[in-house]
């Protein structure tokens, strides 16, 4: 397992002043800014595809090759992405609030890496705190001459733009949040024609990257793409930060070594998840944010490793691990994380906007005891308006990934749990206490 | 007056402010600046909406009026952008609007039950507003604090790990004025200035101090 004495992107946490100026350069920072300055741009891409960086956003497409698909087209601009708002993911929070240099010092890295001018990071609106630290620290990084003109006496100059969201999780999604970026409602945009790669922000090419991912580059830079590769196997290279919530003793975030670590290892380690709370057995876990098909028992001893989870049926994704014991009622799990879809869905495709309502409705009269036993197919039959053959990776007949999303959990729920939907429809009720607190509904 | 009464006075306050509603000449400045920053004036419109968010707690008509001239859109290009996102209000609100995350991680540790004992003891329903404009509540999707579940935010700001009886501690610190330095007033996101810019070719004055004791916390 990683030794977590020696962490990548987490290392300045344990530090109360962390988001400082003062403590970044005592701690390394900067130096691998100054590093990369002192290389040509292709030996920085170089180093970037040698470490294989897969991007930390959900989609897990490795960084060096997105950005060598621009190679030809001059990329006009650079958007950060850290509208983090999936379901359970709380690691950008941290890195933007805690340790905000490391995220410009890794922004400005590949801003030089793709030769643009203009750099943005988008961060969520929520996170008052982080925005307003970032903000701050991008104050000081310009007067410290790492963001700017000619940063640190080189011929390279790049200004960068902190820009807040206002509340919407779409915008999460790259083309929605271009368009947010661009002062208009958050609709993600049909591609093609609009990959960010050709058509991005203001219809000019656009790189558009994870908090995480930028995140990692300051020590790529500073210690080698190939040391970074040499940890984790095959094309799940470095470290990723884990979030872990649900029914744990200890949830949090932890920054371990991909694949090397299990999911029984992030959830029962001692140092780790310490278990589940009351010593209670283990009925279903998420292994990558709500919007991938749940694991359950059998898949604990799997490592945290993007291909064998995408092989198991299911993804890292966003890299936070929810845990469900025996004492949850999977019916309301999943009808939780339908509303949410829900709610959030930006209502472009009808699959997507009716679709989530009915699955909502559906699964609501199941749990509130007024299921029928026909519910369970038509579930599935909704699931399968809205991604056809109801199978992983999800079919896509909408704009965007959401809505195909939603019936991941819904549909690995009902198969692997069919007798719990069953049994509400059975006693008229949930089996579980605390049932009654959905029929006063607040929704 | 009774209490209704009071609370109506309150809102027609709001809605008329005697100020207009527009702008402060600060405010103004502040609005040019974030404009300058964009190679395209109407990307300025998110920061503007939380500009102006922070001066009157909601997005005033004036404000939307005067966002539209700035940024040489129509008011309704502004209102129907504004309206999309959930942070954005377009009606009066609460002195401190609370937001319960509900979702997943929150509710397996008991969001449901910490929002039914909530809107006890505020007297309201999700949605509603209390009758001397102190708190609205919310129920919000996840907050990205799930380690510390079941959480919520007071404008932006975040407490975790509540039960009824934190969350009544919470509501009389928040009354009486003990946690003023740690939750701001609404504008929460325009507290921090950009005080440089490669764009508009100025350097700013000094940086920003990052000592402001305000981004210590937590
Ligand atoms: C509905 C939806 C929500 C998303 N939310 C986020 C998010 O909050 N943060 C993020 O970095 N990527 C998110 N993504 C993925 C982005 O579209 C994009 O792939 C990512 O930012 C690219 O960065 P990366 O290559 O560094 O991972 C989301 C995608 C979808 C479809
Ligand atoms: S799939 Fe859903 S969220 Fe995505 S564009 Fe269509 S309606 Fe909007
Ligand atoms: S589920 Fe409540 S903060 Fe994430």
């Amino acid at each position: 397992m990683f030794n977590p004495t020696d962490p990548i992107v987490t290392k300045r946490m344990s530090f109360e002043d962390s988001y400082t100026l003062s403590r970044f350069l005592a701690t390394g920072g900067y130096e691998g800014l100054k590093k990369a300055l002192s290389m040509s741009r292709e030996q920085v891409q170089e180093e970037v595809m040698k470490a294989s960086l897969l991007g930390r956003g959900g989609a897990g497409f490795p960084a060096g090759r997105k950005w060598s698909m621009l190679r030809k087209a001059p990329t006009s601009y650079l958007v950060v992405n850290g509208d983090e708002s999936e379901p359970a993911t709380f690691k950008d929070h941290l890195l933007i609030e805690k340790d905000p240099h490391q995220l410009i010092e890794g922004t400005i890295i590949a801003a030089y890496a793709l030769g643009v001018t203009q750099a943005f990071i988008f961060v969520r609106g929520e996170f008052a705190l982080g925005f307003e630290r970032l903000t701050a620290a991008c104050n000081e990084a310009y007067a410290h001459n790492a963001v700017g003109k000619n940063i640190f006496g080189s011929d390279f100059s790049v200004d960068l733009v902190i820009h807040p969201g206002a509340g919407a999780y779409i915008c999460g999604e790259e083309t929605s949040l271009i368009e947010s970026l661009e002062g208009k409602r958050g609709y993600p945009r049909i591609k093609p024609p609009y990959f960010p790669a050709v058509m991005g922000l203001y219809n000019e090419p656009t790189v558009v990257n994870n908090v995480e991912t930028m995140s990692n580059l300051p020590w790529i830079l500073q210690h080698g793409g190939d040391a970074f590769a040499a940890l984790g196997q095959g094309s799940s290279t470095g470290t990723r930060l884990f979030a872990l919530s649900g029914r744990v003793k200890r949830p949090g975030w932890y920054e371990l070594e991909m694949s090397k670590t299990t999911f029984r290892d992030l959830i029962y380690d001692k140092n780790l998840g310490q278990g589940i709370i009351g010593d209670k057995k283990i009925k279903a876990f998420i292994p990558g944010g709500v919007s991938a098909p749940w694991f359950f028992e059998e898949h604990l001893d799997m490592g945290l490793d993007q291909d064998a989870v995408a092989k198991a049926g299911s993804m890292l994704g966003s890299g936070s691990v929810v845990v469900m014991d025996e004492t949850t009622c999977v019916v309301r799990a999943s009808w939780r994380i339908t509303k949410f879809f829900h709610r959030e869905s930006c209502g472009q495709c009808t699959p997507c906007r009716e679709g989530s309502g009915w699955l909502e409705k559906i699964l609501r009269r199941i749990e509130e005891g007024s299921g029928r036993i026909e519910d369970l197919d038509l579930l599935m039959d909704v699931c399968d308006s809205i991604a056809p053959g109801v199978s992983w990776p999800p079919q896509q007949t909408t704009i965007c990934v959401l809505g195909p999303s939603i019936p991941s959990s819904i549909a690995s729920a009902i198969r692997n749990c069919r007798d719990e939907f069953l049994e509400h429809i059975k006693l008229g009720h949930c089996p579980f206490e605390k049932d009654h607190i959905l029929a006063g509904a607040h929704s | 007056m009774t209490e209704k009464d009071n609370y109506l006075a309150k809102i027609l306050e709001r809605k008329q402010p005697s100020d207009d509603g527009g702008f402060s000449e600060e405010g103004l400045e502040r609005a040019k600046a974030l404009i300058s920053l964009y190679p395209k004036k109407r990307s300025a419109l998110i920061p503007l909406c939380h500009l102006a968010q922070g001066e009157h707690g909601w997005l005033t008509e004036r404000s939307m009026e005067e966002i539209a001239e700035l940024l040489e859109i129509s008011v309704a290009e502004v209102s129907g952008t504004a309206s999309f996102y959930d942070m954005l209000h377009l009606e009066p609100v609460g002195n401190y609007v609370i937001s319960v995350c509900t979702n997943i991680a929150c509710m397996l540790g008991g969001a449901y039950e910490l929002l039914e004992s909530i809107e006890e003891r505020l007297g309201i329903s999700v949605g509603q507003t209390t009758l001397d404009m102190q708190f609205t509540l919310e129920e919000a999707e996840c907050l990205g604090a799930c380690d510390t579940a079941p959480c919520l935010q007071v404008n932006s700001r975040f407490f975790g790990n509540l039960d009824a009886v934190a969350f009544d501690k919470l509501v009389t610190d928040l009354a009486s004025g003990a946690l003023a330095g740690v939750v701001p007033p609404h504008g929460v996101l325009s507290r921090v200035q950009r005080v440089f810019s490669l764009m508009s070719g100025e350097q700013g004055e000094a940086a920003a101090s990052n000592t402001d004791e305000t981004l210590g916390q937590k």
